[in-house]
């Protein structure tokens, strides 16, 4: 039997706020522990919450921008569980009433265009860390991350493969970043994601039993885990068995998931609204005012990218999916406009590179392993007729590596074109001695030799000289066939 | 007389006039509290030191200063559920036995802004659970009028404290009748505030959506000047109400000629000890007589009150009280793991009527039961906002008792639960309904225990709450009456 995979994913963003969502205290990454606290946000006795507007502004960027309805009053609830990182022993978010609902994001699958509908974006709090001393066989709590704002964004079951999911954590990461609202780090946790994975016949449409996945700390670890959890459930529903409910973590050293608790041992937690805190009522007139200041999103970019820069739709989609990526585009035209040939290198050799080097793995790239204006200068000396194409590719690998311009390596490695006829008639004249049996099948009418002597050329002169120039005398050199033979007095035949 | 006996007035005007100083009058209300709190057990922790010092530099600024603030040099006495600076706040929890605040609650520091000596910190039932304040951790409180009697609670430590001249003036919380029901226990005046008039912020919560501060004084002029004091607009309060604060002693001119008085039907019914319902008749008579207009009104949701009160209170609770886990401040019992570090810390920590009310909170907001409890409770809680609503079309105030009967005996209620919550049952409803009411003395009953009449007024209109109990006052004595000790 085939079977279908249906995803959901619940996404954790950690928002760029100054301040904590309920109290004044900073936001700062990396301070020591308990630095950021304050005693609301430690859970003192008398402490009341007050929520921070940012908050509210960002999560109606982040629902406008993926096509929400704005909740003109929501509501913020208490989720009661004890933990030593949770100080209330509440968790203040949103149940009933969420402030953004029914939205969706348009993501690229297989190439082509799907659209995974959101259900929900609340506001909640962070809890603090436990950090386990593996010498002293003690716990220590660091509140620092305690009230630090995140948006909760929970997907409609629409993701049927793990790829899915990869593309769709992409681009809601990339809105995100776009938005300015959450760095997208899911090494650091400011980009948490659980999946909920089942599988079902195909063709049906009754929902399998759902098993939640945690602890996927990086896009590879979630397409990873994802993948293994669809393998293990249509195996056991292969051999049939059966599934239960339950949440299941992934270990990325051994690539497998594990039982972590069913559905019998599943939380109460005991929501009900949170009577320190009034309903969140929004006015329209806000609402626009954030409408009318978001900043340009990844489908408006693609547009602009391509009607501006005539670009096409595949390469302006490439290049849009991440800001820094755009943002590198459009910088490395401000020193030179092709962007045609700039977006080709960044779409082959610079994304090859930052695959390799695991830059893709970040969240907004500032150190690119080739400056911007560096594959410019480079694309423009190309233009200009300086180095032939093949010199680039190794004029970039050395930009990549020495972060030199390319004129520098171009000097110091003797890369320059050669495009006086003298030098190159020289060169040509070599190489037509050298091949004289190729020469001869040229002048027969074999037509495919004259690019195997071309590239003679080019490796005798390690592909220096300028190539539309050595075209031109060589077909002279070939059609002049009898003043070789004269000056070389062999004959042919 | 002891200056100790002065009301906040009395006491405000003669500071001013040079009479005594303030450190007399601290001195005076420190020596009444060493010749008294043995039978009496009002206070947790008197904070000596630190008043003196108070009082010290109050009259320092006596002499200068010719627009002194309102409460300069006036000893008041704080319940120990409001959070103080340096000074141990243990809401009468052995939980909380040894915790020394790093912030000042919002009314303490309006109260320390206008001058005030904080003399120390009064009893109550652990967390404010109780009406008798017999729920204490430490020690019951006994009713000055007769000390085998309860003060009534949660905050009898307060009101026994300023019936007993042990302070100056002081501040309680009502969350369902804890500062109403023990000052008409203990024949003295108290305000619970309209939700909102004054800020919750350092205040130990129990029942966020009921909890007020509210002052208890030995009349109504004082309790409209720290009304003034403590009311205000609290940014790090979002419950707060912004909205300007009336001078409330403006509205002392002894005249009701005109308003009109609901009197509800549903509060005269049988359970009222008698002299109670005879005594509250007769104040309202009084008013009658000074113009007031007087009409019968029904509020036929108020039997509902109670069972809708246990149910929110508690669930609010449960939630409240979970920051209890030994963790960071506060109990900590040996264990030898978290769970059992959670279960040891709040077994050991929390008192029975704590507990019962979390298990009760907990339950009403449980998986399948929420709805049936919970979501049917803020229903009906509607329900009786709505009675109020309707009344306050035809009425400026309602008039009840404070409570059923005059004060109980220590030990009478403590082994049936149920009993004790209806002491509460003509208070709940207006906590449930956010509205301000005072409780003020209106007479006394065959044993000599004082009889309190409550007052209930429209959202926001304390003024007008204060300008009944003033006229009503000016026409008797009993506010005056001391007990012996």
């Amino acid at each position: 039997m085939k079977y279908e995979t249906v995803i959901g994913l619940e996404v954790h963003a950690q928002l760029l706020t100054q301040s904590k969502i309920f109290c004044g205290c900073s936001t700062k990454f990396g301070q020591a522990p308990n630095h950021n606290t304050c005693p609301i946000c430690s859970g003192f006795p008398g402490v009341l919450p007050v929520l921070n507007k940012k908050v509210v502004e960002f999560a109606i960027r982040a629902g406008i921008a993926t096509h929400c309805e704005i909740e003109r009053c929501s509501r913020l609830a208490r989720k009661n569980y004890f933990y030593p990182d949770l100080p209330k022993g509440y968790q203040i978010s949103q149940y009933e009433l969420p402030i953004c609902t029914n939205g969706y994001i348009d993501i690229a699958s297989n190439r082509v265009a799907k659209r995974i509908r959101l259900t929900r974006i609340h506001m909640e709090e962070d809890a603090g860390k436990n950090i386990h001393d593996m010498r002293s066989d003690a716990s220590l709590v660091d509140l620092n991350r305690a009230g630090i704002p995140l948006l909760e964004i929970v997907s409609e079951p629409d993701i049927r493969s793990a790829e899915e999911a990869g593309n769709y954590l992409r681009a809601l990461r990339a809105m995100l970043q776009y938005l300015d609202i959450c760095d997208g780090n899911m090494e650091e946790g400011s980009f948490r994601c659980d999946a909920n994975v089942s599988v079902r016949p195909e063709g049906t449409t009754a929902l399998g039993t759902k098993v939640e996945l945690k602890n996927l700390n990086s896009f590879k670890g979630v397409e990873k885990a994802i993948e293994f959890e669809i393998r293990r459930q249509i195996e056991a529903l292969s051999d049939g068995g059966s599934l239960i409910q339950e949440t299941r973590l992934w270990d990325p050293d051994r690539e497998e998931t594990r039982s972590m608790r069913t559905k019998e041992f599943a939380h109460d937690y005991r929501y009900f609204p949170d009577p320190d805190l009034l309903p969140v009522a929004i006015d329209k007139e806000w609402i626009d005012e954030i409408r009318a200041s978001l900043p340009e999103l990844p489908g408006a970019r693609k547009i602009r990218l391509m009607s501006q820069y005539g670009i096409t739709a595949y390469d302006a989609e490439l290049l849009t999916n991440r800001k820094d990526v755009a943002d590198y585009f459009e910088s490395t035209l401000i020193t030179h406009r092709n962007p045609k040939a700039i977006a080709n290198w960044i779409t082959g050799d610079l994304f090859r590179l930052l695959k390799d080097r695991k830059l893709d793995e970040k969240l907004y790239i500032t150190d690119w392993p080739v400056q911007a204006d560096n594959l410019a200068a480079m694309v423009a000396l190309i233009d200009q007729g300086k180095i032939s194409g093949k010199i680039a590719k190794t004029v970039f690998e050395a930009m990549a590596d020495s972060g030199s311009s390319p004129q520098e390596i171009i000097a110091e490695k003797g890369l320059e074109q050669v495009s006086d006829p003298e030098s190159i008639e020289e060169a040509i004249g070599q190489v037509l001695i050298a091949h004289p049996k190729q020469v001869a099948d040229y002048r027969a009418g074999n037509q495919k030799i004259f690019g195997f002597l071309v590239g003679q050329i080019m490796k005798a002169t390690q592909g220096k000289v300028n190539p539309q120039k050595a075209n031109e005398i060589l077909k002279r050199k070939l059609t002049e066939g009898n003043e070789i033979h004269a000056t070389s007095g062999r004959k042919l035949d | 007389m002891s200056l100790a006996a002065l009301t906040l007035h009395e006491a405000r005007e003669k500071l001013r006039k040079r009479e005594f100083s303030a450190q007399e009058l601290t001195e005076a209300v420190f020596r009444r509290i060493s010749e008294t709190e043995e039978n009496l057990h009002s206070y947790i922790t008197l904070s000596l030191d630190s008043a003196l010092k108070e009082a010290k530099q109050a009259d320092e600024l006596l002499k200068t200063d010719t627009n002194p603030h309102s409460l300069l040099g006036i000893p008041i006495a704080v319940k120990d559920n409001f959070l103080t600076r340096g000074i141990r706040t243990t809401c009468a929890s052995k939980f909380l036995e040894n915790f020394i605040p790093p912030y000042d609650c919002t009314t303490v520091k309006k109260l320390r802004a206008s001058g005030a000596v904080i003399i120390g910190k009064t009893n109550l039932d652990e967390f404010a659970m109780g009406s008798s304040a017999e729920n204490s951790a430490f020690f019951a409180t006994r009713n000055p009028w007769n000390t085998d009697r309860v003060p009534g609670g949660s905050s009898g430590g307060s009101a026994v404290a300023l019936a007993a001249d042990q302070c100056i003036a002081a501040l309680g919380t009502d969350t369902g009748g804890s500062i109403r029901q023990p000052a008409a226990f203990c024949g003295v005046v108290g305000l619970k505030p309209t939700y909102g008039r004054v800020s919750r912020y350092g205040i130990i919560a129990f029942a966020s959506s009921m909890d007020q501060v509210g002052p208890m004084t030995k009349d109504i002029r004082d309790c409209a000047l720290m009304l003034e004091a403590i009311a205000s607009y609290d940014p790090a309060d979002s419950t707060s109400a912004n909205r300007p604060v009336p001078q409330y002693s403006a509205a002392l001119t002894g005249d009701v000629k005109g308003l009109r008085i609901g009197i509800p039907k549903e509060y005269f019914v049988a359970g009222i000890q008698p002299a109670v319902e005879q005594a509250v008749r007769k104040a309202v008579g009084q008013l009658e007589k000074n113009g007031a207009a007087i009409k019968e009104i029904s509020l036929p949701h108020m039997d509902y009150a109670v069972a809708v009160y246990y149910i929110v209170a508690t669930a609010e609770a449960s939630s409240n009280l979970a920051r209890y886990d030994g963790m960071r401040y506060g109990h900590r019992a040996r264990a030898k793991d978290l769970t059992e570090t959670y279960m040891l810390s709040r077994a050991e920590g929390f008192g029975p009527e704590v507990k019962r009310r979390i298990m009760l909170g907990t339950y009403a907001l449980s998986a399948g039961y929420y709805d049936a409890y919970y979501l049917k409770a803020q229903r009906v809680r509607t329900l009786i906002k709505k009675d109020f609503d309707e009344t306050f079309k035809s009425c400026d105030v309602i008039i009840a008792p404070t409570a059923p009967t005059t004060a109980f005996k220590i030990g009478e209620k403590t082994q049936d639960p149920l009993q004790m919550y209806l002491s509460d049952i003509y208070t709940i409803s207006v906590n449930l309904a956010g509205l301000p009411a005072l409780s003020l003395p209106c007479g006394f009953d065959s044993e000599g225990l004082p009889i309190g009449m409550q007052i209930i007024g429209k959202h926001f209109d304390e003024s007008t709450i204060l300008a009944i109990a003033y006229a009503y006052e000016r026409s008797t004595d009993w506010h005056k009456r001391k007990p012996k000790l």
